[in-house]
């Protein structure tokens, strides 16, 4: 079983530093996750660490394609909030 | 909450006029410290105001990866007109730090420094980032090295940053209290785990006050950077300065949050609003009396190329550099020279400002027993510290305040709001109306020349242009002004309701 990194991924390094199995390979566009080495981090840590550092909602799915860190988990932004933000600036 | 404004009916001993240390003719903010740090940050643009004038420096994007999350930050972003802290447009590979560093110093001879500032947390990248100050230590010794953090992996960091002869750091320290702590960070990444909260700003603000106590220990000097978020961390600021300070930081530097909606940050989104230049001005002055602070940051892009306020970053992309061959030898040889001619002429400006200082105001029977007001006037300045830009040119002015004591730079303003990103990016406003409201406050603008528009639109506004001072040194001209507006009467006349705070 394995994570995976999708395209909402910026790029920026965090995970693969802390990836304990060296999984983790920069790719275009983005990131990549290697499934055959990736062991979720059991037996090294209680949380993936991908997962666990990356600052983007939704860029990192668990083994069921489930998102790992949904909507607002992180930035505490209200989904609600950030698409009526988005909504107001594109109507400009 | 209520402004204080620098007036007529107040003494220029309260505060919000001419605050303890930061008073008196000089307005350079490093006048009280020692010899030895003061001949270490004399050609630091980001520590001397003096400096930043003539000296300039450059960040290379080395460091992408990050430990923490601040509300201020949105790691997605990525604009070319953007200028804020944690925006870059080319993340570098360390070697093409190394080349990039080393093609900027010989185009640009005055850089002196290159600084690791992000995009992420440069001690969240310890490979990429001591790789590139091991390498620039060793091919490029006539640049000083230096780097900001979050404080988070500092205290493992010490030992490292001792080694590459690092002897500048800041770190950015926006709170010692962790309930105010965790209105700023979300989270933390700390032994593996994501932490939030009371409990991971607590974590964060121990991490940063050891690595600050462990750097002091170390004789590397440290500035503190603050962000100043109204309602969140503005009145506490003075405490993080008063035990800063205390513990051996020798400058803080408190910067005005910026977030808008576009950035797609927390307190962007969330509507939390930035200071108002006044407000951030009176804060500065609050903490000056106990400790040095710096005033002209320019809050510039983890990858900033050039003399504080512009950025030449475009010159220097990837594809550039590859294609240019630098002898570093020659041009260290060429910089050698240049800073020679700079240092002397800094030499010269600083006899001047010591006679500067003995300048009295004129007296005589008409202003016997007066007190004069002080006075905000801005200038347009493409370096150099002289008065030589054009008006309309000017995306910032340099704010200083004349008085009785003398000169002193308050701060900068940008005239330029922040890209506002996608198609949508375009002018919210004319640029004239944003200067006019970047200079509220200020009763005279100098210039090397100004249009006609403008000059009736800064009347209207209360603010007396001045093109009479082209070319001349900026603190003469400034005390030559405020000469004048005592000798004509100007400051017998109560402020005019224009010029007071508007914006």
């Amino acid at each position: 079983m394995s994570l995976s990194i999708i395209e909402s991924c910026v790029n920026c390094w965090a995970c693969l530093d802390v990836c304990p199995s060296e999984a983790i390979y920069e790719a275009k566009p983005h990131f990549m996750i290697d499934a055959k080495k990736c062991t979720e981090c059991e037996g090294d840590h209680a949380d993936p660490q991908c997962a666990t550092i990356c600052p983007i909602e939704g860029a990192i799915l668990d083994a069921a394609g489930d998102e790992v860190n949904p909507a607002g988990s992180l930035t505490g932004i209200p989904p609600e909030m950030m698409e009526r933000a988005m909504a107001e600036i594109q109507a400009r | 909450m209520e402004l204080t404004v620098l007036n007529e009916e107040q003494s220029p001993s309260t505060e919000g006029g001419c605050s303890a240390s930061a008073c008196g003719s000089s307005d350079d903010q490093l006048a009280h410290l020692s010899d030895e740090i003061k001949q270490k940050v004399h050609n630091h643009p980001c520590y001397s105001e003096d400096a930043h004038h003539y000296f300039a420096r450059m960040h290379v994007a080395v460091a992408p990866a990050c430990n923490i999350q601040c509300h201020y930050c949105n790691r997605k972003y990525d604009c070319a007109n953007e200028s804020r802290p944690g925006v870059v447009s080319e993340l570098l590979t360390p070697d093409q730090a190394v080349k990039k560093t080393k093609a900027v110093a010989a185009n640009i001879p005055q850089m002196t420094v290159l600084g690791i500032a992000g995009p992420g947390d440069p001690l969240a990248n310890l490979d990429r980032t001591f790789e590139t100050f091991r390498r620039l230590s060793a091919e490029a010794p006539d640049i000083k090295l230096c780097v900001s953090t979050n404080g988070l992996a500092l205290p493992d960091a010490v030992e490292e940053l001792a080694k590459h002869n690092i002897d500048h750091v800041t770190i950015t320290i926006n709170t010692v209290d962790p309930e105010i702590g965790a209105k700023i960070y979300p989270w933390i990444y700390w032994n593996n785990r994501r932490i939030r909260g009371k409990k991971a700003a607590k974590i964060l603000i121990e991490r940063q006050q050891k690595g600050l106590e462990m750097l002091v220990e170390r004789g590397i000097l440290v500035k503190v950077n603050s962000v100043m978020i109204p309602g969140v961390n503005d009145e506490h600021l003075k405490e993080v300065s008063r035990i800063v300070k205390q513990k051996g930081a020798f400058l803080h530097n408190v910067m005005p949050l910026i977030a808008e909606a576009e950035h797609g940050t927390f307190y962007g989104v969330m509507g939390q609003r930035g200071p108002s230049n006044e407000e951030l001005m009176d804060l500065q002055d609050a903490c000056s009396g106990d400790m040095n602070m710096m005033r002209h940051c320019r809050q510039c892009r983890a990858d900033a190329v050039g003399l504080l306020g512009e950025d030449r970053g475009d010159e220097f992309t990837i594809d550039k550099i590859e294609a240019m061959d630098i002898d570093y030898d020659a041009a260290m040889k060429k910089r050698a020279i240049i800073h020679q001619g700079i240092e002397e002429e800094l030499a010269e400006k600083e006899k001047r400002r010591a006679a500067l200082a003995a300048v009295k105001v004129p007296s005589g029977p008409a202003v016997d027993n007066k007190h004069f007001r002080p006075v905000l006037m801005a200038v347009a300045t493409s370096g150099g510290g002289m008065i030589n830009q054009h008006f309309g040119h000017a995306t910032e002015f340099l704010i200083y305040e004349a008085s009785r004591d003398g000169v002193r730079f308050i701060s900068h303003r940008k005239v330029d709001q922040y890209c506002i990103g996608d198609d949508s990016c375009g002018e919210k406003e004319s640029a004239l109306a944003g200067s006019i409201r970047a200079l509220s406050g200020c009763e005279v603008v100098l210039c090397s020349k100004i249009g006609f528009e403008p000059w009736g639109l800064l009347e209207e506004a209360g603010i007396a242009p001045n093109g009479e001072h082209a070319m001349e040194p900026i603190e003469e001209a400034v005390m030559d002004v405020y000469e004048e507006m005592i000798k004509t009467g100007k400051l017998d006349e109560a402020k005019s309701e224009d010029s007071q705070m508007t914006a």
